[in-house]
């Protein structure tokens, strides 16, 4: 019953995203709103589609409620086929007993099955938490032309950053010589993009060794792991198999971290940056909201923004990005901000250099962050982040760095 | 909310009235007139179907539907495309031949359609009145009364100098239907005809096949004019906002009548969404000198000048100085820097270069045709 597919995506989207603490309490870090109109995970599904990959896996598994209700049917980013299309794949129950994903690896060993009725020649893993445009299938080409067993997408970064990524070190062809996990003195700046594309016979059979040798390690008490560039990468490496660097040139972004996410959304702000929302061969494709177009009122001032469908502004907005059905009031300002769907800014309140999540009411008086020349010590300085439906009152303030979770 | 289900049958006519916006219908019919920004207005009375409940609609056509057809495809966005009911295209054609002339003869022509679905009542709806209803209690009135047909209605202020279109009624002591006037030449508070009504299928039915037989096709006049006193026709007041598009400077103020926050609210209800076609664009971006005051933006649009008093739909491009006042501006247009643009309709896709300056009227806008450069 299933056609063979040449390549079947695997989407990695189990991440807590603890680093996001607030704003990942209640959904997976893939369902994280970006942009003014989009989460985390449109981008590696619009990538899937723009690039004719119509067959992906989506691993569940941390809060999944907001995330399989968002992917739905798919059908949004054109992903519902007749066959193919998008699958959530959470962790499920077997004969052998039920068991998380005990890491990413695993999450795919227990998946095999799902790839194997399309029996592939090649999948691609994905990640849910970048922000990123790329064609995979130039990618999948690259892996081909080199008869690789395995391709890693990398992005040449500074060497001062080098070393909070996973580094590939490569001969002049591209083919990988060694990897090492956030080296503390790198000796290359290929920073892994956690974007692979493996031949699937043979990421099988290191799924299975690695399952098979995990396991045995736990029954010795020993140290053991399932991961992708820990596990499948290193094993790959050690047996001589080709590995294969892939350069990605463009605009990618990490937002593991609330300040890389607040830097992620001010990105779209810069004209220096080059990441096209507005491009039409590449659209980024997003769940639709049904709201009305957005509104702005007579006191408004609205500048080098970005504001989604159903929002309504009376305020001062700069710099800032506001999310479908937000309300500014008059008198209200929210400068160099990121305001996720359906919070209401009520007249008098200041919002600067923060993060307020979806659903809030921050009233009147109340001054959410500050600008980083108004703090003494830069250190002390930092985005300041709401997390999801919470209220904040009259004459309260949310500090820099400061996170708040519950009303005040 | 899904008490009428499948029981009902939403009949639109998408194509009713489109003379008299000729300019607008040039390219297009009624049903597929751009409208607020990001919608057509055949979203409003689709959206109010699949709201009410109503999951079986049938689209009568008449001419220039490709952009119809291309806006509604399978259905799909208006939660349409289903295996019971969904919605259903239905071309103009009779069988002898010939496109229709009336309501009548257009029922007759796709009446097989009507015959096939199970339900037990019918609602026809135009698109030239723009409102936000719930069936569910004009069904309930009309079940309760024991009316053959319920024409929802408006108590409101008329103009017969300005409104080409408007059927007018007018109510007995019983509250039946009694006079049935159109465009009649006199102003002031009127019960105005939304265009909808409920019927049972089994009376439409019996309506469709005697006008057949005697070769008449106006329900307004055939029915409401002509049989108000065998018939028992009852009026359903909607206390809510609606405007109907009956001319070009009446599109135009329709348009604008959305930047005032009560007629927004009545028309986007959170319980009762406007749904319409995906455009997957991007958010609305501003840029560092935009300057944005009492207007309505849709999604996808790049703005770098100053907007004033208008709606501006899905893709629009403003360059730098540039200054639209008063202005509706519609899907795909771009317009280049330093132009002053006042009560001005641009249609679809239009290009203004850099430097231009285009004036109308508040009260009679210049109209610039899909496509058009300037």
């Amino acid at each position: 019953m299933y056609t063979k597919k040449k390549v079947v995506a695997m989407l990695l989207a189990g991440g807590q995203g603890s680093r996001l603490y607030a704003l990942t309490k209640n959904v997976a870090k893939p369902a994280v709103p970006y942009g003014g109109k989009y989460r985390l995970i449109d981008f590696p599904l619009s990538n899937c589609t723009n690039s004719g990959i119509d067959t992906v896996g989506v691993l569940t598994q941390y809060q999944p409620l907001v995330l399989n209700e968002y992917i739905g049917n798919g059908q949004p980013w054109d992903l519902d086929k007749m066959n193919g299309g998008v699958h959530v794949l959470p962790p499920y129950e077997s004969q052998a007993g039920a068991s998380w994903y005990e890491g990413t690896a695993n999450a795919i060993y227990q998946n095999m099955n799902f790839i194997r009725r399309y029996d592939p020649e090649y999948v691609v893993v994905l990640g849910g938490d970048h922000i990123y445009k790329m064609d995979y299938s130039k990618m999948v080409d690259f892996h081909i032309a080199n008869d690789a067993d395995c391709t890693i997408s990398v992005i040449d970064v500074p060497l001062a950053e080098a070393s909070r990524f996973g580094i590939m070190i490569c001969d002049e062809n591209k083919k990988v010589i060694d990897f090492v996990e956030k080296p503390k003195e790198p000796k290359s700046t290929l920073a892994s993009m956690g974007i692979y594309v493996f031949s699937w016979k043979k990421l099988e059979k290191y799924l299975i060794e690695n399952e098979n040798d995990a396991n045995e390690k736990r029954e010795r008490g020993e140290k053991w792991s399932k991961d992708f560039g820990k596990d499948i990468i290193t094993s790959m490496l050690r047996d001589k198999q080709r590995l294969f660097a892939y350069e990605f040139e463009g605009y990618w972004k990490d937002v593991g971290t609330l300040d890389s996410l607040w830097e992620a959304n001010m990105d779209l702000l810069s004209p220096n940056v080059p990441l096209d929302l507005y491009d039409k061969s590449w659209k980024i494709y997003s769940r639709s909201s049904y709201m009305p177009p957005q509104y702005i009122g007579d006191n408004a001032q609205v500048e080098n923004s970005m504001i989604a469908e159903g929002s309504c502004v009376d305020g001062s907005v700069d710099f800032s990005i506001l999310f479908a059905g937000v309300t500014v009031e008059e008198g209200a300002t929210v400068n160099y901000s990121i305001i996720m769907p359906g919070t209401v800014i009520k007249s008098g309140a200041v919002i600067e250099y923060a993060i307020v999540g979806s659903d809030c009411v921050i009233e009147g008086g109340a001054h959410i962050g500050k600008r980083p020349e108004q703090v003494d010590n830069r250190d002390d300085w930092g985005i300041a982040v709401v997390g999801h439906n919470v209220t904040v009152s009259d004459g309260k303030s949310v500090e820099p760095k400061q996170i708040i979770g519950e009303n005040i | 909310m899904s008490s009428v289900n499948y029981n009902v049958l939403g009949l639109i006519f998408a194509s009713m009235h489109d003379s008299y916006v000729s300019e607008l219908t040039k390219q297009r019919t009624m049903g597929s007139i751009p409208f607020g920004g990001r919608y057509r207005l055949i979203d409003f009375p689709l959206s109010n179907f699949v709201n009410s409940g109503v999951s079986e609609v049938g689209v009568i056509t008449k001419s220039n539907y490709g952009s119809l057809l291309d806006h509604l495809g399978s259905g799909r966005d208006w939660d349409l495309a289903r295996k019971k009911g969904g919605l259903h295209l239905l071309p103009p054609y009779s069988q002898t031949g010939g496109i229709y002339q009336g309501r009548l003869d257009a029922l007759s022509n796709i009446w097989s359609f009507v015959e096939h679905s199970k339900a037990q009542y019918v609602i026809l709806s135009n698109c030239d009145v723009v409102t936000t209803i719930d069936f569910n209690p004009v069904l309930r009135q009309h079940k309760d009364t024991g009316a053959d047909i319920t024409l929802v209605y408006s108590k409101s202020y008329y103009d017969g100098e300005k409104n080409q279109s408007t059927t007018i009624l007018q109510f007995g002591e019983d509250n039946r239907v009694n006079d049935v006037m159109v465009a009649p030449k006199i102003s002031g508070e009127c019960n105005q005809w939304l265009e909808m009504l409920i019927i049972s299928k089994d009376f439409l039915k019996q309506i469709v096949s005697d006008a057949a037989s005697r070769n008449i096709y106006s329900f307004t006049r055939e029915i409401l004019q002509n049989r108000n006193s065998d018939y028992k026709i009852m009026g359903y007041e909607h206390k809510e906002f609606f405007v109907r598009i009956d001319s070009v400077e009446g599109y135009f103020a329709a348009n604008k009548m959305l930047l005032d926050s009560e007629k927004r609210k009545a028309l986007f209800k959170n319980n009762l969404p406007v749904y319409t076609k995906v455009g997957d664009n991007g958010p609305a971006k501003y840029g560092l000198e935009s300057n944005i005051k009492n207007s309505l933006i849709a999604d996808g649009c790049i703005i770098e000048g100053t907007v004033e008093n208008s709606v501006i739909f899905r893709g629009v491009r403003i360059g730098k100085d540039t200054v639209v006042r008063d202005s509706v501006i519609m899907q795909g247009t771009v317009i280049g820097s330093n132009c002053s643009i006042t009560s001005i309709i641009t249609d679809k896709n239009v290009e203004v270069s850099d430097e231009k300056v285009l004036t109308g009227s508040e009260t009679y806008p210049v109209y610039i045709a899909k496509n058009g450069k300037i």
